[in-house]
């Protein structure tokens, strides 16, 4: 499977991305921001970081930015989209993605293990997980996911919602919410399910040397679907 | 302006520092010219009241590549594998405006490092506060932790360490000292002296504007009233260019076109090129309006004197122009060649063709002055006599609670939440533990970090301090099981112009050293930090020191947090129960005088080498070194961290029991054991001559002393992790 990260001038998790990727078996890109074709790609990976400095809106001037039309092009063709932490944000810019991601609400920067409660009905990012609780991540500032109510009725009626904070147990409630985000969302998919976006990196939990190892369950699920 | 003696002050030199500059010149300087001195003689920058006494610091060793004098100190890890390490101080700006003065120290640390050709892997800090009581605080606090992670995080390499302490006698100055580890080729280290005549020197990086003007100098003052008026000297942080930057530079950096590289750190331009061109011994020519400048109508003076962050200055090898100007074109950054090196030995600056500026660059340098300042000896302090009494009084669960949940020992969670600690997907030991850990990206070897101060003991008795910070550093570094390799040190001061400061920092230099040579852990790179006083009233003597050790195989990582129920738990070293200068004298009984604990280096490095054995042979489960709180809070944080309770053995006619669990003698570790492996522990701290207690076995849940339960681990968690976080709600 082919996959190429994208990396803008300020994204920070590309090589962390790169090494996932290929730990699990894709034959990884990188992609250069002010290109403006996409190699073949399986897979397209918008990596975290501060893209541009994110001194505007985060992720905005990414959503403006060269090789994004491709992005957008490729998405819109049915092509499998991963976006984490920046990503996310800047598919959210893009409007590839519903809602938006604001300051969390504690108005600090977050880095801890959190839980998630995925979605693992019909999508390629997580059907086929034997677990539907996953420990992952998070290390963001602007995290807390925000929609309309009815932007946020029609994610629920089209079972769009990707995954939920939640407590170890699987629990979603406000304790298991790190960052204020709505219905304590941390990811979502858009209407044909191709795109993902999400806050949590399972990119820096691929060994159990480090925080842990449930990344690589995602990983290892996402190369079978595809295949 | 014609130059004058009271212009010459007023930029913060000495009257007969200035007389010297005119008799070294034999004519009045200019005003640009004036500027350049004051940057480069000012204390920050000429290390005039230190560099006297860092010259005694015991600087080689065997894994020591590059020592003191360049931009930072270098260490062989094996396989070509170097880490390029050094901490700074950014105090004073830091008081004065918390976020930037903390971000631009950050940024400015990680220059230091990746201008020698290093991609940084680590960063840490240790930072001191006021009383918590202090109107102040908090909102320093604050502003500090949100600088570094601003930085940090957005230039993504993990802040894996750190160290928080507050003290009134930093009420009035506040402490930041950044860190960072930067992994290198070990033949492809880049150094800041220039070579050759007429090779181009090139500007990189941020465009230049009028902020951080004079910054060195204002570093190198005390405080009075009127510190707000001077905010504008403080640099303005964009991490975003510093990774641009730092990417650029390590792009350029692949091919053979730079001679020499140096940031422009304090004292912007005016040190980078001096420094470069006196390591050289050449001369250099700059013109400074092709200098990129962010402002309208910015004099030479401004330009020279800037401290504008995340800029750059090369000397690059002739022709390389283009190629290493697509790079910067790439990276969206500014290029410009603004001069050449020459063979005059002087810096001659020219502004719109005019001369603005010729002086002989040794003057600016070896000629800078030189201080033997006098200084006074701290005696010994009488040993305080505690009664007996007092401590029958003292309930245990008071003290217990009273003493996890102190400022100085509780978790720091609620800072190291906010720095991104796993990005770059290294980190294998994160805040919390004794050291961070990181992985050497693709290898499996493991560098392990650590920073620390012990301002109360160095108060107390200078030399003994200047000790034991050093040997907090080697048992930090022993408990995560790496071998110790070096220290870089950051000597935080009040005004060396006094002789009780000057002798502070002379004893503690002297303490460090000691214990450097023995434990054979050399400093390879520093910092002064003088004049950390406000309205007459100094800091306590802040030496800070951070150590770097190497995991030859990171899966030997080692770790605190109590393993399973059911396990023998054994302090190593020997316990004399002397409460002077503990946390526990000063919380529990206020009582603040008396020496600090004595510091045997043969014991240190006794215990810490039969440590490392234990670890090596897989024999010891958990390990935690005894520090501040003495035994009880060693334990209790392994019980936290594991989640385990622990059960202490009755003690039967020894020393009193609160002298026993809250001691702060030094050379101490605890650690696990399986019952099973008992005996071949015990022989192996027999063969090597080690003194050892059974403490006592860990449990479930319970924390059980004298036979009587006290707390369970779930509530002694609450206190220690509480704290921080209400307090700063």
């Amino acid at each position: 499977m082919n996959s190429s990260v994208i990396i803008f001038p300020g994204s920070n998790c590309d090589r962390d991305m790169d090494v996932a990727l290929k730990k699990f078996g894709f034959k990884n890109k990188m992609v250069w921001h002010d290109d403006d074709k996409l190699p073949k790609s399986d897979l397209i990976v918008l990596p975290g970081g501060f893209s541009y400095g994110d001194y505007l809106r985060c992720g905005s001037i990414a959503g403006k930015s060269k090789i994004i039309q491709s992005v957008i092009d490729f998405a819109n063709s049915g092509g499998l989209v991963l976006g984490i932490c920046n990503g996310f944000q800047i598919l959210t810019e893009t409007g590839l993605l519903k809602g938006v991601l604001q300051q969390n609400k504690n108005i600090e920067f977050i880095c801890k293990n959190i839980f998630i409660k995925i979605n693992n009905g019909e999508n390629k990012f997580f059907e086929n997980i034997d677990k539907d609780v996953l420990e992952l991540h998070i290390a963001h500032n602007e995290g807390n996911y925000f929609c309309t109510e009815d932007e946020l009725k029609s994610l629920e009626d089209n079972n769009q919602i990707a995954a939920y904070y939640c407590g170890s147990d699987g629990k979603i409630d406000e304790k298991s919410n790190p960052n204020g985000a709505i219905k304590n969302i941390a990811g979502i998919f858009n209407e044909k399910k191709n795109i993902l976006g999400m806050m949590p990196h399972p990119e820096r939990m691929i060994d159990k040397s480090l925080s842990g190892e449930d990344g690589s369950i995602f990983f290892e699920n996402l190369l079978k679907n595809l295949k | 302006m014609k130059v004058n003696e009271k212009i010459a002050v007023e930029h913060g030199l000495k009257p007969d520092e200035y007389q010297k500059i005119c008799d070294l010149l034999k004519r009045v300087p200019n005003l640009t010219e004036l500027g350049i001195f004051s940057a480069m003689w000012n204390e920050h920058c000429s290390y005039k009241s230190s560099r006297l006494h860092l010259k005694k610091l015991n600087t080689k060793g065997k894994k020591v590549i590059q020592g003191p004098g360049e931009n930072a100190g270098v260490i062989d890890i094996g396989d070509d594998d170097a880490i390029v390490f050094k901490i700074e101080s950014h105090n004073h700006p830091s008081f004065i405006e918390p976020y930037q003065g903390a971000a631009t120290g950050v940024g400015g640390i990680l220059r230091d490092v990746f201008t020698m050709g290093a991609r940084p892997i680590a960063n840490l800090n240790s930072i001191h506060f006021g009383s918590t009581q202090h109107k102040k605080t908090k909102n320093l606090l604050r502003g500090v932790v949100k600088g570094i992670g601003g930085y940090g995080n957005c230039i993504g390499v993990p802040t894996i360490a750190g160290q928080t302490c507050f003290d009134q006698s930093y009420n009035g100055n506040i402490l930041v000292n950044a860190m960072t580890l930067g992994l290198v080729n070990k033949n492809k280290i880049f150094y800041s002296k220039a070579a050759g005549i007429n090779k181009p020197v090139i500007y990189v990086g941020s465009k230049t504007g009028r902020d951080g003007i004079h910054g060195a100098s204002m570093a190198s003052a005390i405080f009075d009233d009127k510190i707000e008026e001077k905010k504008p000297t403080v640099q303005v942080g964009d991490p975003f260019t510093e990774k641009l930057l730092l990417e650029a530079c390590l792009e350029l950096m692949s091919d053979k076109s730079i001679i020499a590289i140096q940031d422009m750190g304090a004292a912007g331009l005016t040190s980078s090129s001096i420094e470069m061109a006196s390591k050289g011994n050449l001369g250099i020519e700059l013109h400074l309006d092709r200098v990129p400048c962010r402002e309208e109508k910015m004099t030479p003076y401004e330009i020279m004197l800037s401290e504008s962050q995340e800029r750059m200055l090369i000397v690059l090898e002739n022709g390389k122009e283009d190629s290493a100007k697509k790079i910067f074109d790439k990276w969206n950054l500014d290029f410009a060649v603004i001069g050449q090196t020459t063979n005059s030995k002087n810096i001659e600056l020219y502004f719109e063709k005019e001369k603005v500026a010729n002086i002989p660059i040794k003057f600016l340098a070896n000629e800078a002055p030189m201080y033997d300042r006098p200084w006074k000896k701290t005696k010994l302090p009488q040993k305080i006599k505690f009664s007996n009494n007092e401590l029958k009084k003292l309930k245990f669960n008071d003290v217990i609670k009273k003493m996890i949940s102190h400022p100085n020992i509780c978790s720091k969670q609620w800072i190291w939440e906010q720095y991104d600690h796993t990005v770059m997907g290294d980190t294998i030991q994160k805040p919390g533990g004794d050291a961070g850990v990181v992985r050497v990206h693709g290898t499996k070897k493991a560098v392990a970090s650590s920073v620390d101060s012990s301002a109360s003991y160095c108060y107390a008795h200078p030399f003994t301090g200047g000790k034991q910070v050093v040997c907090e550093a080697w048992r930090n570094l022993v408990s995560v099981g790496s071998e110790p390799i070096a220290i870089t040190n950051c000597l935080n001061f009040g005004n060396p112009e006094k002789k009780e400061n000057m002798g502070e920092f002379v004893e503690c230099i002297d303490g460090i050293n000691e214990a450097s040579k023995y434990l054979n852990f050399p400093v390879v790179s520093g910092n002064v930090s003088f004049y950390n006083e406000t309205k007459d009233k100094g800091i306590k003597p802040t030496p800070t020191i951070g150590g770097v050790g190497l995991i030859k195989d990171y899966k030997n990582l080692m770790t605190m947090n109590f393993k399973s129920q059911g396990n023998v738990v054994l302090v190593i070293g020997k316990t004399e129960g002397s409460l002077d200068q503990s946390i526990f004298a000063k919380v529990i009984l206020d009582e603040r005088k008396g020496p600090p604990p004595e510091i045997n280096l043969f014991n240190e490095k006794n215990n810490g080498e039969t440590v490392l054995k234990l670890i090596k042979e897989k024999l010891a489960l958990s390990v935690h070194d005894v520090s501040l709180g003495g035994i009880m809070i060693g334990a209790l944080k392994m019980c936290i961290a594991g989640s385990k309770g622990i059960k202490f053995n009755k003690f039967k006619n020894l020393i009193n029991i609160y002298q026993y669990f809250f001691s702060e003698d030094q050379g101490r570790y605890i650690i696990e054991v399986d019952k099973n492996n008992l005996k071949k522990v015990e022989n192996i701290m027999k063969k090597n001559s080690v003194h050892f207690d059974l403490l006592g076995e860990t449990t479930d849940k319970e924390i059980i002393i004298n036979d009587e339960p006290t707390f369970t681990v779930d509530k002694v968690t609450e206190f220690y992790k509480g704290w921080l976080y209400k307090y700063m709600s």
